[in-house]
């Protein structure tokens, strides 16, 4: 091994990716498969002068990282499963007020206390829409110890740069795999911080409807004495009933990241070129879709893999466009087609789309999706 | 309102949305009051509140104002203290929203010994949602769900929040508002979890439907039960059924957990060097 | 008017009656909607029980 090369865990990987983003604060409450990461934050995060609580709950852990994100900290939690159903109303929170704070979601087979040690991908429609509401969301899926580290960066940086919560949204397989990884120096990371007013207190907006539909966030603290309400509010943050006003404060929320969309959306494309089957698969089992592919390439079949990184919002221009040069699709997934559903409404027009769905606590293995594709074909 | 009052709060925010006769102006005031009376740096000043009529306070004052989730004020509030120490935080809440929903905020937080001025508005019932009965709604009181007379217990809330571990605990009135200025005032300067429990009343959806009369006869009913402390240490027990204590109920300052923490830091830097 | 002791802001009275029923001099009344009025200046002792108890901080005692 090279002096730098590690072999660690893709939870340790997701841990050390946000303290080199920024992340000074972390709350949260144990439970597997996340725990690693609240461990190793409790040990670091006090040498670099952040805090680390383990609050009484992840209802509280939720909302005891909003409250630290305004007073100016990069914050971060960590949960699975029943923890991350317990955080939804605190989320939504963090979208209405668009306060910027990071949850990985280490996944676990549920519902329920389902599998705590079992890995699953039933919990992607749960970070599209698992709080109340409409309301727009970011959610990056890593299928590598590596990408667990870049990847939290990055959703660190998108959750700053766009006022808003953001997924990790590892899975167990992800998670507790071990693997060698070169991480980047910190010259090499590119960090971002949020804006802050630079304008007098009195003309202070931070809801404004600005150019960049980001407007600039206040620390607590700092003067400029601003009103924070999870209840719709114009754009000086304090309630509003007003017909006109919501419209106007909920259309820029959908509208930030669409026109960010260039910077939010991530992919990686495999063989695609000529692929006549395109496999669309993320997190762990994108791992067994990769080694499927290159199994079928060695027998003549030209397969190809679409990996969705970021997941939410769901990077569909480019999907369909690949849908429109392949003859099958097909979606491996570790649940019962969560993301195959929005995969079919984008590419059903353009070509056949099919899953593969298991949910009994073991990984989808490349061979069961080689035989897939050879029954589909 | 006095100038000087009035700079802590949002006037152009009023008149606010409470029903006439709410206690909660008459206690909001009162924690205008003492923040004016005491020396603390009003911008580094946070005001943190769930949901319900009382954590509508904040609105109305001119600080670093926090309304949050049902329950979880103190929750979004340790982390405000947490990540900055140097801020005062201030948590306003009500009898459902901190002792209901938020019951096991309320007991942790305490426990903690975190420097927070939590200042509970109890007026005996869920009143932003018409009306419904409250963990410190008492025995027998009629609510919108208990119309035959509320068949639970109540909880004792400085006797919760003592075991629990807070540091300085008292009771005010919105009678009593003098007194309840020096509780929230000797609040400030405790450095730990202080809790005052600050008697409220809601004419609308309490008083009416139990039969109190109107606002001014529900402040008398707070100035004819309550005995401050003081007084009730000569009195004979038989004296004060039916009673509540006023006034600075516990006092016993230990170490804080902000201050604890950034103890931990000095350590393992100086262990680094 | 600036020799009356009380200062009053009539637009945020909500005829709540807190002011006079407790006033103890009876300086201040109800009008024919409850809302305050300094009906008996003179016999006003600037308590303040009025001030401080209106929970919608109409009145402002002159000190
Ligand atoms: C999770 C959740 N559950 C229920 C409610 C509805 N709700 C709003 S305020 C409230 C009760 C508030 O009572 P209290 O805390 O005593 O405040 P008050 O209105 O009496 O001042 C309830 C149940 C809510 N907003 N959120
Ligand atoms: S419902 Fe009760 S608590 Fe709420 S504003 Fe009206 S009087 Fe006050
Ligand atoms: S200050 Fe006292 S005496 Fe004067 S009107 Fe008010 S309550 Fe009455
Ligand atoms: S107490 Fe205030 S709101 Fe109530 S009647 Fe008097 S002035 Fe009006
Ligand atoms: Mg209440």
């Amino acid at each position: 091994m090279s002096p730098k090369a590690r072999l660690i865990q893709g939870n340790r990987a997701c841990a050390e990716g946000a303290i080199a983003a920024g992340v000074r604060f972390f709350a949260g409450y144990p439970i597997t498969p996340s725990t690693e990461i609240a461990e190793i934050m409790s040990e670091e995060l006090p040498k670099l002068s952040g805090k680390f609580i383990q609050m009484e709950d992840e209802i509280a852990s939720m909302s005891c990282i909003i409250g630290a994100s305004l007073t100016g900290k990069k914050v971060l939690t960590a949960s699975s499963g029943p923890g991350i159903s317990l955080k939804q109303e605190a989320i939504g929170y963090a979208c209405m007020t668009e306060t910027p704070c990071v949850i990985v979601n280490v996944q676990r087979l549920g519902p329920s206390t389902g599998g705590p040690t079992s890995s699953a991908q039933g919990d992607i429609m749960q970070a599209r829409w698992g709080t109340h509401g409409d309301h727009p969301i970011i959610a990056l899926c890593p299928s590598s110890v590596y990408e667990c580290f870049t990847l939290t960066i990055t959703a660190v940086n998108f959750a700053e740069k766009y006022r808003t919560p953001v997924y990790v949204m590892l899975d167990e397989i992800v998670g507790h795999m071990r693997e060698k990884v070169v991480l980047p120096d910190a010259d090499e990371i590119e960090v971002i911080d949020r804006k802050r007013p630079t304008c007098p207190p009195e003309e202070y907006k931070p809801y404004q409807i600005g150019e960049s539909l980001i407007p600039a966030m206040a620390d607590y603290g700092t003067g400029y004495k601003w009103h924070v309400t999870g209840l719709f509010h114009d754009e000086t943050g304090f309630p509003s009933g007003n017909p006109q006003v919501i419209d106007a404060q909920f259309k820029r929320l959908m509208a930030k990241f669409k026109k960010y969309e260039d910077e939010i959306l991530l992919w990686e494309e495999t063989e695609t070129k000529d692929a006549e089957i395109l496999l669309v698969a993320y997190g762990s089992t994108a791992r067994s879709a990769l080694e499927a592919v290159n199994i079928l390439r060695t027998e003549g079949i030209k397969a190809g893999l679409f990996r969705p990184i970021t997941i939410w919002p769901f990077p569909e221009k480019v999907l369909k466009t690949l849908a429109g040069k392949v003859k099958k699709i097909i979606v491996p997934e570790m649940n019962y087609g969560q993301l195959f559903l929005e995969v079919e409404r984008v590419c059903k027009d353009k070509t056949q789309v099919s899953g593969l769905f298991k949910v009994d606590s073991l990984p989808i293995a490349p061979d069961e999706i080689t035989a897939k594709v050879r029954e589909v074909l | 309102m006095r100038p000087e009052l009035q700079k802590l709060f949002r006037m152009e925010k009023l008149p606010h949305i409470w029903c006439p006769g709410c206690g909660h102006g008459i206690i909001t005031r009162a924690i205008g009051e003492a923040i004016a009376e005491s020396d603390i740096n009003l911008d580094k000043t946070v005001i943190v509140s769930g949901i319900g009529c009382s954590s509508r306070a904040p609105g109305y004052m001119n600080f670093d104002t926090l309304h949050t989730l049902h329950g979880r004020a103190l929750a979004f509030a340790t982390g405000v203290k947490l990540a900055n120490p140097e801020l005062n935080v201030f948590v306003i809440t009500g009898d459902g929203d901190a002792t209901a929903i938020g019951g096991n905020h309320f007991i942790h937080a305490a426990r903690r010994n975190i420097d927070l001025n939590v200042i509970l508005f109890n007026n005996n019932i869920y009143g932003m949602t018409g009306g419904q009965y409250s963990p410190l709604t008492p025995t027998g009181k009629m609510a919108s769900t208990s119309p035959y007379g509320n068949p639970e217990n109540n909880f004792d809330i400085p006797a919760l929040a003592i075991a629990a571990g807070a540091s300085y605990v008292a009771r005010g009135t919105a009678f009593h508002d003098k007194l309840l200025i020096e509780c929230i005032k000797e609040g400030i300067k405790n450095k730990g979890f202080s809790l005052i429990e600050a008697m409220s009343m809601c004419p609308t959806s309490y008083g009416r439907r139990n039969k109190m009369g109107n606002a001014a006869d529900m402040l008398n009913d707070l100035k004819r039960i309550a005995v401050n402390i003081n007084v009730a240490k000569k009195l004979p027990p038989e004296k004060l059924e039916g009673k509540f204590l006023i006034g600075k109920l516990h006092h016993k300052p230990y170490p804080e957990f902000t201050q604890e923490y950034d103890k931990l830091i000095l350590k393992l830097q100086k262990g680094a060097e | 008017m600036s020799s009356l002791p009380l200062d009053i802001n009539y637009k945020y009275c909500k005829a709540c009656g807190i002011c006079y029923d407790l006033c103890p001099k009876k300086a201040v009344s109800g009008d024919d909607q409850g809302k305050i009025v300094l009906r008996n200046p003179q016999l006003c002792v600037k308590c303040g029980i009025c001030e401080s108890h209106c929970p919608d901080y109409v009145i402002f005692l002159r000190r």
